[in-house]
Formats: structure tokens, C-alpha cells, sequence
């Protein structure tokens, strides 16, 4: 593996632009995490003609539904859960101003599409490495819909959290180069 | 009559969903370690290193390996001459889940109804309960909490009698390959063939509680299990971002069948392969 390339949240198109499918990553400043029902609920408020309850502008979005934490930590176990379940949500969300998605698995075409149109990355963190992921966020402030519980928005404040580009925004994936060059099966 | 309160029950329970929550077992850890071995992507040697590490810390600290602490499944093997005293079992086996996931800071992932509300129940209940009676005296509990990114990739195939062995394997390989990445590989996969649709399906569920090192005794299918194992190693799909790691292993359980059937359900695991068993 290559040396890691640190960011600094905000996270600006021209930063997007640069990275490359298989480029690791290591992440400092604030991210949001959101997943299944707080992306309905924006996406129904965006519907209504409401105002998001965040201003998504050069965010990087990290679909996250942690533990809860044990007594002085800021944060549980807090793992990437899977993308793929956000992708009818997500070129409306695109729109907003996200420039960088952290999660796990595949996108749809019409995501990779609108990553293409808006600059933005799709990084992978490792799944199931939770309490490894935890050593790197420092804070956790819950910012909206505190009645989803695991799934309400909330700041998280990290500090090199590791993560790799999977699908950088000309649309190249690192699961379909990767995928084949180790693809041996035949007849399946 | 041996007799057994259900408080002795819940308690067990409580135990039992924080170990498996923060213990990964051993033979899952030294199949991830010899995977890490063999693996021939150096990405996916960077994420078998990331999963063995977290797996070390989640153990050191008492912490869940993975923020989705699961739906509980929860197998009870009853001994016809046990008498369980001072309430009901199922309530017992639900009060266990609620206090394992409070005190043990497991996330709560359960909502009430699937549908139209989708109301978390906000203490992880109810578990999924599956209940045998058996001979003897004993409560036999295996506690199996079970992560939705790759119960989603899980399914059931209704073949009849001529598809065979190969249709056996192209339906387990349908389902492995539409999977792909996205049920966090290195995937454990458990395999239930036979019975009607719902008893493959939890044929393939029980067939996860098994040591990932123990074959099926039935050499004809220890031998399927080999070859499924490598095939799926074929995919390239490895430890999610590519490689030759892709399955740690496949357990297979069979059951008698209808003369016009041959279902296959297959139950796939992440590498958080979790369960905890105790006998009371």
C-alpha cells in the first residue's frame, strides 16, 4: 500500500477532485454521520420545501449508527454500515453539497452519476473494525432527530480515521479492478 | 424434577449477548489470522490487519467488534425433565436480552414493526427464539446475535431433485456473488439443505453455531463444503475491497425432504461471527 494521504475536513471539491480510486486516506477534522432513517427524514423535509437541520456544504457524510458509549468515552463502537441502503437518498443529498461518503459495499449507477456531476468521493472504511474506528473519533455531538437514537445526525470529531477511496468522482471502482484482478472462477 | 428459575435464565442471557459482543471466538480469529497469511491483495492484507487488530482491542476492552450488535437469536434446547419455575421462559429469555444490551452499551437495533411505523423497541427485544425439547434435565442456550449487512445478503432457493449437486453449488454461487462485498467478508456461510423452505432457512442459521474448523460429518457433504469454500475464494470479492480471502469457511446442515424438493437456504455471516453457549 501506498503512503496515506491525510485530509483536513472541510472536505472542497477541488480536495475531491484530486484522489484516486485505491488511495488511503486518513481523515481529521469534523464528519457527519447520518444513515437509513435520518436520510428519509431529510430527504421528506427537502420534499416539504424545509431547511435541512444541517448545512451539508463541503461535508463528508459517514453512514454510522455507533453503540452507545461506555461512561467517559465520546463515542461507542462506530463502524460503517452498508452504503447501498442510502443510494435512493442520495443524488438528492448530493445536491446539498456533500463532497465525501464514508461507508461500506457497492452504489447504484445513479449515485456513481451524480458523484461524477457533483465531485464527490465514496471512501470505504473497514466493516466490522468498530472499536478499532473508535480510537480515532474524539467527539460526538448529536445535531438532529436525537429520537432515532443510533441513527440521529451527529458531529463526529476525528482524528486519522482511516479510510480508502473506493469510487473516486470520474467514477472509477476499486471493488471492479480489484474484484477482478483476483477472480479466478469459472462457469459461475 | 430438576428445577430452574427463570431469573438464573436471565441472567445467563445478560452474559451471554455481552461476550458475544465483545469476544470474537477463537477459531474465527485464527481463521482471519491464517487468511491474513495467504492473503494475496496487499489492500486486503491492510483490512485483514484492520478486522485482527479490532478484534484485539474490542477483547481487551470489553467493547462490541462491531457497532451493529444484532437482532439476538437465541436457541434453547429444553430437557424434558427440567421444570422452569417462577415465570415464563420467553419472557426470561427477552428480560436477559434488554439487560445484556443496556448494561453492556450494545446498540439497540430492533424496531417493533417492520413496515409502517419502524419504532425502535429501544431495549434490542424481542430475540428471535427458536425452542427444542430434548432428553435430559438440562437448558442448553446459545445466544447468536446476527448483524442485517449480511442477513440482507441471505436467501433461499427452492431447487427440485434434478438440479443436484450443481445446482446446489450455482445457487449458493448466485447468492455469494450478488452479495459480493457488501455483507463484510471474510464471510462465514452457513448452508441448510433440505426440509421445507423455513427449515432450511434455519437449518443454515444453526449451521453458523458450529466451529468454523469442524467439517460435517457426512463426507459427501464435508467434501461439498471444501469445494464451495474454494470456489467462493475464487471470486476475487476477498476482504471487501478484493483478494483471495473471501469466505473463512462454509458449514453445511441437511435434512430430510419432500420427494419433490430440494430447498437450499443459505445464512451469510460477516466476520463478526458471533455467539456465546452455555448449558444451565
Amino acid at each position: 500500500m501506498a503512503e496515506q494521504i491525510k485530509i483536513q475536513t472541510p472536505f472542497t471539491e477541488e480536495m475531491s477532485r484530486k484522489l484516486k480510486a485505491g488511495d488511503a486516506v486518513l481523515i481529521s477534522g469534523e464528519i457527519i454521520a447520518a444513515r437509513d432513517a435520518a436520510h428519509k427524514a431529510m430527504t421528506e423535509a427537502l420534499a416539504r420545501g424545509e431547511k435541512l437541520p444541517v448545512d451539508w456544504t463541503n461535508q463528508m457524510v459517514y453512514y454510522l449508527g455507533p453503540t452507545p458509549a461506555k461512561p467517559g468515552d465520546p463515542i461507542g463502537s462506530c463502524g460503517p454500515t452498508t452504503s447501498g441502503r442510502m443510494d435512493a437518498y442520495t443524488p438528492t443529498m448530493l445536491e446539498q453539497g456533500i463532497k465525501g461518503m464514508i461507508g461500506k459495499g457497492s452504489r447504484s449507477k445513479e449515485v456513481i452519476e451524480s458523484m461524477k456531476k457533483n465531485g464527490v468521493t465514496y471512501f470505504a472504511a473497514v466493516g466490522g473494525a468498530a472499536a478499532l474506528i473508535a480510537k480515532s473519533v474524539k467527539k460526538y455531538e448529536v445535531l438532529a432527530y436525537p429520537e432515532l437514537g443510533p441513527e440521529a445526525v451527529a458531529r463526529l470529531t476525528v482524528e486519522d480515521f482511516p479510510a480508502i477511496v473506493v469510487i473516486d468522482c470520474e467514477g472509477n471502482s476499486l471493488y471492479e479492478t480489484n474484484q477482478e484482478k483476483y477472480r479466478t472462477l469459472k462457469g459461475y | 424434577m430438576r428445577e430452574l428459575d427463570v431469573k438464573t435464565i436471565t441472567e445467563n442471557v445478560a452474559e451471554m449477548c455481552k461476550e458475544a459482543a465483545y469476544y470474537l471466538p477463537e477459531d474465527v480469529y485464527n481463521g482471519l489470522k491464517r487468511g491474513r497469511e495467504t492473503e494475496k491483495s496487499p489492500v486486503g492484507q491492510v483490512v485483514l490487519d484492520q478486522i485482527i487488530r479490532n478484534a484485539e482491542i474490542a477483547k481487551a476492552e470489553d467493547r462490541p467488534y462491531c457497532q451493529d450488535t444484532g437482532m439476538t437469536i437465541v436457541f434453547l434446547k429444553i430437557g424434558q425433565d427440567l421444570h422452569i419455575t417462577g415465570g415464563n421462559l420467553e419472557d426470561a429469555v427477552n428480560a436477559g436480552i434488554a439487560k445484556g444490551y443496556t448494561e453492556g452499551y450494545l446498540r439497540k437495533s430492533v424496531v417493533a414493526e417492520p413496515l409502517f411505523n419502524r419504532k425502535n423497541t429501544q431495549d434490542n427485544t424481542p430475540g428471535v427464539i427458536y425452542t427444542e425439547i430434548v432428553p435430559g434435565d438440562k437448558l442448553d442456550i446459545t445466544v447468536a446475535p446476527k448483524g442485517f449487512g449480511s442477513e440482507n445478503k441471505s436467501g433461499v432457493k427452492m431447487l427440485v431433485p434434478a438440479d443436484g449437486v450443481e445446482g446446489v453449488k450455482k445457487a449458493v454461487m448466485d447468492i455469494i456473488l450478488h452479495a459480493s462485498m457488501n455483507p463484510c467478508p471474510p464471510m462465514v456461510v452457513g448452508i441448510g439443505i433440505g426440509g421445507t423452505m423455513d427449515r432450511a432457512a434455519l437449518m443454515s442459521k444453526k449451521a453458523l453455531t458450529r466451529s468454523i474448523d469442524q467439517r460435517n460429518p457426512m463426507p459427501e457433504y464435508a467434501k461439498l463444503e471444501e469445494e464451495l469454500l474454494e470456489l467462493i475464494n475464487q471470486t476475487g470479492i476477498g476482504p471487501q475491497l478484493g483478494g483471495t480471502t473471501s469466505a473463512l469457511a462454509v458449514n453445511i446442515e441437511w435434512g430430510p425432504t419432500h420427494i419433490a424438493g430440494l430447498p437450499v437456504a443459505v445464512t451469510i455471516c460477516c466476520h463478526a461471527m458471533r455467539h456465546a453457549h452455555r448449558e444451565l
